[in-house]
């Protein structure tokens, strides 16, 4: 589904991203930690299109296609999903609204006929159920005034709307407490499918309990530095990144 | 995205600006007091107007041109500009109410059917073309409820004690430069008059068109709504696409009597220029009305077009317990100017008015609210709330605002809040991370930072004005 071939990427003259190469398939859970700055947010940034950042060498392909060659929009409508770190405010725009276009735009890049004002009402219903959110904050302004939680059950409530088949969940869980991490993160497992795929970016191992994933990344100094399965992330939690940082200086 | 991306300019589409091959009948450039009576002769006006016409004239040539607004004004020779251009109707035609093809496909083509069975439901049109009204909708519908809908001229002829009654008594020709112009030289515009007691079955409308060369269109709207009497009015504006600056210079008087309401809305789209900033009109409009006892007068405007606009439409809350309000989205583009608001004068008991005004500027346009809120001395307990924002698309332009406050009675409480915010490049990337192209993005969020006021149209002018904000935008981003 997505691969990524020695990837680089810098802002200005900083490189951040420093050769990456990571391969994702249908149905499998990646995740990706890493100490602060390793550049986990710029791949992230990147694979959307964020164009505060240049791509200066690497080949990246989403579905068979070129990714970087693609607008942002256009990954998006093929399917590529970023949940935010800091979800953006854009006042005077209702979620619903902006759902609406962002739906309706999606369905005009596969060829489908736009939603007719009932099925779209059902469809939010339905998907704003997977993440409990509040059937009232539909009707306000985008992430305007939302809490920290609601900010984060509203990027997993996008995600269900459009269901993408890449995911790139950008510390989903940062600012959560325990019950909205809970949520969040049973909401993410029940959108989980063996058609798409889903990379989670995180700190903190206690996500990893609820998205199990099958591979976990460890990101340093912009490039990917070891990989294992899921019990490297609880390694990681009891003994920390210096260990694998020594390792890679080796 | 790069904020010079954002910047960059691409063509944007004015439907408006094609011209009309019409044979019209003007007469040369200039002005002067011959002029004036050529004007008022052509309409075949009594006497008396004349005279009005005569001294509006005499004493705009002593006046001097307004400086005050934000706003930089290219030198205006009012010596080379028509005053007077009429399209010739081709052939003799049956009745009054038939109308040359060609005009009828003008109108056509902008929107505007001029055949009833055509309109849409529920308004009744006057379409203007240059000095003349073309033809009025709907006539004998309304006049079965007694409202005179008709075009100014007519009304001279035909009501001419209810003009002389009210024409200038809001708007007198000494208010200012461009009043005193419009008062010599003023040719079409509408006249409205619904009775008392009677709510008006319809929206009525004008609607305005540039289409001769070189000419300067001077608006004269006088509407009148008796006690108890409630009307929903709306003007459009179109022009052509052309280089060289043409001047508009309207005025509007409204008289709210008691317990009546008025709804006056906007949609101004008048040619803006090319993106370099050549051509497009100059609005310079004086819009005022007077709400007596529990009066209420509610201006909405959408504001999109013209290469700069001078207009802040006002209220006179001289009755017990009048409101005034005024909702206003004004958005400049490229190289245009703007420079408007509005003026609540408060001199009733427990008057109160509303002011909202969103301001957007893009390109390298400049954008001002100017707003004056006065209580007078015996206006106890008079209540005023602005809010008044601007948004910010790009980083060459400019918003300004000059809100004035002048209280003289201690019981006023006023309130006044104002923002300025930025379409952020971290929006864009949220909504294209969406799927939305920036475009899109854009015109989602302007049109929800205008909501409250588009909400005040009349529905099918919302949707219209919408669009209409959307397309203004067009090259705004890159």
């Amino acid at each position: 589904m997505l691969s990524v071939k020695n990837l680089h990427a810098s802002v200005g003259d900083k490189e951040i991203l420093r050769g990456i190469n990571l391969e994702v398939k249908a149905g499998e859970v990646h995740a990706i930690m890493g100490p602060n700055g390793s550049g986990k947010s710029t791949l992230a940034s990147v694979l959307a299109g964020n164009d505060k950042f240049a791509v200066t060498e690497g080949e990246v392909s989403f579905l068979g296609q070129n990714l970087l060659d693609m607008s942002i929009e256009d990954r998006a409508r093929m399917g590529l999903f970023l949940g935010f770190q800091y979800p953006v405010e854009i006042p005077g725009v209702t979620m619903a609204n902006f759902m609406k276009v962002a739906v309706n735009e999606q369905r005009k890049f596969r060829g489908e006929e736009p939603l007719t004002a009932g099925e779209f009402l059902r469809m939010m219903r339905d998907r704003s159920a997977v993440v409990e959110l509040d059937s009232k904050l539909t009707g306000r302004a985008v992430n305007e005034g939302f809490s920290g939680g609601e900010k984060k059950k509203n990027e997993i409530f996008q995600m269900a709307m459009l269901d993408p088949k890449l995911a790139i969940l950008d510390e989903t869980d940062s600012g959560l407490d325990i019950d909205a991490l809970r949520i969040v993160a049973t909401g993410v497992t029940k959108l989980h499918t063996e058609h798409n795929a889903t990379v989670v970016i995180t700190h903190y191992q206690r996500l990893l309990d609820y998205i199990v994933p099958d591979y976990v990344h460890v990101l340093y100094k912009g490039q990917i530095i070891y990989s294992g399965d899921k019990t490297l992330a609880l390694k990681l939690e009891k003994e920390g990144y210096d260990w694998l940082i020594n390792q890679h200086k080796e | 995205m790069a904020e010079k991306e954002i910047i960059e300019r691409i063509d944007s589409e004015y439907k408006y600006g094609f011209t009309t091959d019409i044979e019209t009948e003007t007469i040369g450039r200039g002005l002067n007091e011959e002029v004036i009576r050529i004007i008022s002769a052509k309409k075949e006006e009594p006497e008396w107007m004349l005279e009005r016409r005569l001294k509006a004239f005499r004493h705009w040539q002593t006046m001097k041109l307004p400086e005050w607004a934000h706003l930089d004004i290219p030198e205006i020779d009012f010596q080379d500009i028509i005053y007077y251009a009429a399209p010739k109707q081709r052939k003799k035609l049956n009745s009054m109410d038939e109308v040359d093809p060609e005009l009828k496909r003008t109108f056509d083509k902008l929107g505007i059917p001029l055949e009833e069975q055509m309109a849409l439901a529920g308004v009744a049109v006057d379409a203007v073309m240059d000095s003349v009204s073309v033809k009025t909708t709907f006539r004998e519908t309304l006049a079965e409820k007694g409202i005179i809908f008709c075009s100014i001229s007519e009304a001279i002829k035909e009501y001419p004690e209810l003009v002389k009654k009210y024409l200038g008594t809001v708007v007198p020709h000494t208010d200012n430069f461009y009043a005193a112009l419009n008062a010599a030289v003023f040719s079409d515009g509408s006249f409205c008059y619904i009775p008392k007691g009677v709510r008006c079955p319809m929206e009525l409308s004008t609607y305005f068109r540039i289409n001769a060369e070189g000419t300067g269109q001077f608006e004269r709207t006088l509407l009148v709504a008796d006690e108890g009497s409630y009307v929903s009015y709306l003007e459009g504006c179109t022009a052509p696409r052309r280089d060289e600056n043409q001047l508009h210079a309207a005025v509007v008087e409204i008289i709210v009597e008691k317990d009546a309401e008025v709804k006056y809305s906007t949609v101004q789209n008048w040619y803006p220029g090319d993106k370099e900033g050549k051509g497009g009109i100059y609005n310079f409009v004086t819009k005022r009305g007077l709400c007596r006892e529990n009066a209420r007068l509610s201006w909405t405007q959408v504001e999109t077009g013209s290469a700069i606009t001078w207009k802040y439409p006002s209220c006179v809350l001289l009755g017990d317990n009048s409101v005034g309000e005024f909702y206003s989205v004004a958005m400049t583009n490229n190289f245009q100017q703007a420079d408007t608001g509005t003026k609540m004068i408060h001199i009733g008991r427990n008057t109160r008015s509303r002011i909202v005004s969103k301001g957007i500027s893009a390109g390298k346009s400049q954008n001002a609210y100017r707003g004056l809120v006065r209580v007078a001395k015996g206006a106890d307990n008079a209540r005023n709330y602005s809010q008044c924002d601007s948004l910010l698309i790009g980083d060459k332009c400019g918003a300004h605002t000059f809100p004035e406050i002048d209280s003289h009675n201690p019981t006023a409480v006023l309130e006044h809040e104002a923002t300025t915010s930025k379409i952020s490049e971290e929006q864009l990337f949220y909504c294209n991370q969406r799927g939305l192209s920036t475009e899109d993005a854009v015109g989602l969020i302007v049109n929800g930072y205008a909501r409250e006021v588009l909400a005040k149209l009349p529905m099918e002018f919302a949707v219209e004005a919408q669009k209409l904000l959307a397309l203004s935008l067009e090259g705004s981003v890159g």
